[in-house]
Parts: C-alpha cells; structure tokens; sequence
C-alpha cells in the first residue's frame, strides 16, 4: 500500500528512501510519547488552574517531569493479575489499547512538505517527502477502524479481569462506543462528501488556501459540532467517561490492573485524546494549512527554513486550542448519566448526523447550478421534516411507557420521574 | 445557555489568585495556641518543675506518657519539692496533642511548643525522654538536630494554659494566673473571650469591605510556581 502522493516515492527507491521511512517512523513515534508526556502535564496543570490549585510543580521546570517520575514508578511497581483473570486475554488487551493509539497518528500530516538536499549541486541526491507517516487511500477509513479496535482492548481489558466492576465498565464502553461511532461515521461522511476523498492529504489539500476553504465552513458546523461530541464519547473523556467512572465502578475496566499494564492504558487515553485533536483540525480545520495566505503587500519573505516551520507551527497550534478544549470540558462538565448518554447518542446525535448528511448530499449532487441544488433541497427537507416527525413521535411514545410501565428490570417503582420535565432551577 | 456560564466560571478561575503555600520553602506563621512538641520547664534557679505526681499520664487519652516519681535527694535536689520526675517519656507515635497532660499539671511543668516537624526512621526514636523534653539553661527547648525549628515555633508556648481560666469562666481577664516560661518571662494575660470577640469583628468587617471594594477588578494570576 505505497503512497502516490508523497513525493519520496515519485523516485527510484533507493537505501536513503529507506532511512528516511525509517526516520520519520521514529519521529512520529517520538512525536507520540512525547506529546502524551506533555499531554498529561498539561490537563493536570490546566485543570489545577481550573480548580484554583497549584498543579504536579516538583519534578523538573513547572513539573514538566511529572509524567516520566510518574511513568518510572509504574514501571517498578509490582505487576498483579487476579486469580480469576483469563491470564492470556488479560496481558493481550492492554496492547489492543496502546498500539491502534500510536497507529492512528500515522495518517495525520503535521506539517508540509520538506526537502533534504544532499549536494546542492547535484538535484538527484535532493529527497523531498511529506511530513505525514503514511498517506494511503483509504486513510479516514484507517482512523475509523482503528478507533473500533480500540474498543477491544477496553472490552476485553473489563471482560478478562475477573471481577465485577471492570465487567460493568467494559460493558458500558462497548455500548458507548459502538452507538458514538456511528455519529462520529455521520460527521466523517459530511467531510467526505464535501472533499470528496477518503485519503487524508486530499482532504487537507482542498482545505489549503485560507480559513474559508477549511471543512468547518464547508460543512455548516455542525459536523464539526457533531464530531466533538462523537470524538469526546469515543475517547471516554469527560463528561462522557461513564467507562472509569471512578465513583461507581471504583476504577472502571482498568480497577484490575496494575503497574506497567495501567500505565499503557493511561498512555492509551492520552494518546487517543492528542490524536483525536489531531484528527478534528486534520478534518476540519485544514490541518498544517495557514488560516490566511500571505497578503501580498507584505514585501517581507521569511528566510526558506521557515518554509517547513510555519505549517508544523499552525498545526501544533490548532491541536493545542483542543487539547484545552478537552481538559476546559473535564473541568466544567459532569458526567451523563448511562440514560442520558444513549438518549444524547441515539436520539439526537445520529438523527442530526443523517439529516446533515442528507443536506449537505443534496447540495453536493446539485453540482453546483441552482436549479437542481433547490430542487434537491426540497426533497431531503421534506424527508428530512418526515424523519423528524415519525423519529419525534416514536421517541415521545417510548418515554410514555417508560413512565406508565417502569424500565425493564424496574420493580420498586412503577413511575419515572421524566427527565425533561424536571423543574428547572431557577436563575442563579 | 447555563453551560456557557459554567465554562465562563472554570475559566475565570484560572486566572483567579491562589492561596496555596509553598510549604516547604514558604512556613505560615503559626497559630497562637499551636499543639506541637512538649517541653518540661524549669524555674528560674534551674530546679525542674515536675514532681513525679503522674497526674499528666493518668489523664493522657492516648496512654503515651510514662512518669516515675522518684525521692528528691536532700542534699542534691533536682525539684523544689520532695519528689522529682524521675522517667519522663512521651511516644510520639501515640501522641495526640490534646494537652489534656497541660491543663492536669499542677505545676505548670509540661507545655506544648508549636514544633510539629520532626520525624523518626524507628520507633525507639519516636520516644522522648527526659533528655530531650528537659528546657536548656535559659528555659529554652532544645533544638534537636532531627527537628525544624523556626522563630516563632517556641512562642507562647503556654498559649493554652493561658487561654483556659483557673475560675472555670471564659471571661477571666486583668491578672495574671500563671508563671513565666523560664526563656521568656511572664507575659501579661490574654483579653477575655468577650473583649476578644469584638477584636474579631472588626476584623472580619474590615475584611469584608475591602473585598466587596476589590471584587470589581481583575485579579491578577497568583499561580507562580
């Protein structure tokens, strides 16, 4: 599966092309763990600052090495694994966690293109390459499998532990993520629609010229909305973390592990959240791509090394405005409740997801003469006015009888008090 | 739109003024009537205060003060009396820094110091003798190498004492009930509770006017690490 659109591969194939695929391997690598150092220094810092704490400020500058001392410890502690554990499945899961975690970093460009000259002279030793790992055509569909198989290694993490609250987690992760994937899928296709490829450099490509090309705008929003929401229930993020929420299920599918094997999960996590970022301003916010061109009355040229700077600059930026995003929503929000998550999921999301797919396929099949694009229009509104009606009906007559009957299981009342007709608490 | 509001919140905080202490490098100022590490005081002759009566163990909640009392010799007398603290040991390990010991001493022998950082790598450590509760020649306690001492942590160490009237009443002002601690003479006694109390609202009130006043502004970011 080589890549048409890095221009390493439009030459011969030689011993330096090798090294430097290998190079960039251990870059990304790199680029990964130490992302995920910073990341957790960074929520726990930010979410101190959130709850007017001081934050981790002993080991290293600002407590920058908390994450290693951190790391260091779990890796010496003793490593446990219950007598009722499926041993073999038990010591797998971890790895189906961490390993899609540093995959899926693979097909995410970072920056543009750079050139490696070997004598100035001679333009045959010059190799330019992409900074971005693997480019492959399928590369969104690579993002949404390997997020799936991530679900296995929480699932199986819970299921082989042996004991009853890590079986009660992995049990909610699989539900969440199976129904949450289906929205993120929703927001993904919109993307697609509106590129038109699957491959991940098209994608940036189209949104290259200023912040108006850029998905965000294309799509109308709200698949980006979508995709926030989607992103932060597949990651097991708060308000979402419903998984290891700590209250409940003491540790969540994680209670039975211990020293190196919980340390890979939390890397896991982190890794998923700083991918997921990634992934969002990949999608939706043009990736390593300018906000705004150079004006051209700006007579000033920046020297040429910062010509491969600027992108992987914009980039790191852009993630960064969601990592914070991530830790602002883990400070502010509380968790859903189990019910209010599949309502969240299910009833809202997806139906969104496929009205805004149906739209934006209306648009698009207009191909662009106003006629058939109104025409289209009038089509989907009114199915998607229909779907709505039907879907509204069908939600209201569901939460009637769970009111008159009592949820399945329910014996010790036979009403429920509803959701949404709690009072509101006046203004404060 | 509450949620707006709440992230508004989380983020305002951030920028809000911190109150932790850095606390190894930075030491609050501690409390008047600190409980810390006990001492055994002296007169000003250098006579020892303690005469062995036990009352301090018998009335010990946690079972961590052992007392012998023991004949004074005659010719050599270690306490004014006839008997003297012969075994005096404190397990720290079981200490709860009620000062229930204080308030039962009739002589005014055992005090608390605000001393709480001192630690010990066995048990046999957590032990005090007499060797090392004793007051130095000045009435001072004795700084030992294993423990942090600063300025004000043998302050007022009979705060306590001080703040519990002999009468029973709350209100007991203007005379002064009890000896001087041998390093720092006697010191005048407290203000009754009642007078106290007004001292505390004034305070309080002065404080709540100087925030309302402050409330319109920014803070500025207080997190320097």
């Amino acid at each position: 599966m080589f890549a048409t659109g890095d221009p390493l591969f439009q030459r011969s194939f030689d011993g330096w092309v090798l090294a430097i695929i290998l190079a960039k391997t251990l870059i990304v690598f790199g680029i990964v763990l130490v992302s995920v150092m910073f990341m957790v220094w960074f929520e726990r810092k930010v979410i101190a600052d959130m709850q007017n704490r001081i934050g981790p400020n002993r080991a290293g500058p600002w407590g920058l090495l908390q994450t290693l001392a951190d790391g260091t410890k779990l890796f010496f502690k003793e490593d446990i694994i219950p007598a009722n554990a499926d041993r073999f499945v038990f010591k797998l899961a971890p790895f189906l966690a961490v390993i899609p975690a540093f995959l899926t970093f693979a097909v995410v460009p970072f920056g543009g293109t750079i050139t490696i000259k070997g004598s100035p002279a001679n333009p045959d030793s010059w190799y330019a390459t992409n900074l971005q790992l693997v480019d492959p055509p399928i590369g969104l569909l690579i993002i949404l499998a390997l997020s799936s198989i991530a679900v296995y290694g929480i699932m199986l993490a819970g299921w082989s532990s042996g004991s009853k609250y890590p079986l009660l987690g992995s049990v909610r992760a699989s539900a969440q993520m199976v129904s949450y994937e289906a929205a993120l899928a929703l927001a993904v296709l919109c993307v697609v629609l509106v590129s038109g490829s699957l491959r991940i450099s098209d994608i940036v490509s189209t949104q290259a010229s200023d912040a108006l090309q850029w998905n965000i705008v294309q799509t109308a929003l709200v698949p980006f909305l979508l995709f926030i929401v989607a992103a932060t229930a597949e990651l097991n993020r708060p308000p979402f973390d419903l998984v290891e929420a700590e209250q409940e299920l003491v540790g969540g599918f994680n209670t039975e592990y211990s020293s190196i094997r919980f340390a890979m999960f939390f890397l896991a996590e982190f890794m998923n959240t700083v991918t997921m970022s990634a992934i969002i301003v990949t999608l939706f916010l043009g990736g390593p791509n300018a906000p705004i061109s150079k004006p051209d009355w700006i007579e000033f040229s920046p020297p040429s090394w910062l010509n491969f700077a600027w992108p992987i600059v914009w980039f790191v930026a852009k993630v960064f405005v969601f990592l914070f995003m991530y830790v602002w929503f883990r400070a502010t929000l509380p968790r859903f409740r189990y019910d209010q998550l599949m309502d969240l999921g299910w009833k809202k999301l997806i139906p969104v997801g496929l009205a805004w797919v149906l739209l934006l396929s209306a648009a698009e099949a207009g191909n662009g003469e106003l006629q058939f694009i109104i025409r289209n229009m009038a089509i989907v509104l009114a199915t998607v006015v229909v779907g709505a009606v039907i879907l509204g009906r069908a939600i209201r007559l569901g939460t009637e009888r769970y009111q008159e009957v009592g949820a399945p299981g329910d014996e010790h009342t036979t009403t429920q008090p509803s959701l949404s007709a709690s009072p509101k608490t006046g203004a404060h | 739109m509450g949620y707006f509001r709440g992230f508004a919140k989380t983020f305002k905080v951030m920028f809000e003024k911190r109150t932790t202490t850095q606390y190894p490098e930075e030491i609050r100022p501690k409390p008047e009537r600190f409980h810390g590490r006990h001492v055994l005081n002296r007169y000003e002759d250098g006579m020892e205060k303690c005469i062995g009566c036990e009352l301090c163990a018998g009335v010990c909640p946690a079972k961590c003060i052992h007392v012998r009392g023991r004949d004074n010799d005659p010719d050599n007398p270690t306490s004014p009396g006839e008997r003297f603290g012969f075994v005096y040991e404190i397990n720290y390990l079981r200490c709860i820094h009620c000062d229930l010991c204080i308030e039962a001493c009739p002589t005014e022998a055992i005090t608390e110091s605000k001393l709480f950082e001192f630690a010990f790598t066995n048990r046999q450590d957590a032990i005090y003798t007499k060797n090392e509760l004793v007051v130095d020649d000045l009435g001072l306690p004795q700084r030992l190498p294993w423990e942090r001492w600063d300025t004000d942590t043998d302050l007022l160490s009979s705060g306590w004492m001080r703040a519990t009237a002999p009468s029973g009443k709350a209100d007991v002002t203007g005379t002064v009930q009890w000896g001087g601690e041998l390093g720092y003479g006697v010191r005048n006694p407290e203000a009754s509770q009642a007078e106290q109390m007004i001292e505390i609202e004034t305070a309080r009130k002065i404080a709540i006017a100087q925030t309302s006043a402050s409330d319109g502004h920014g803070d500025t970011h207080g997190s320097d690490h």
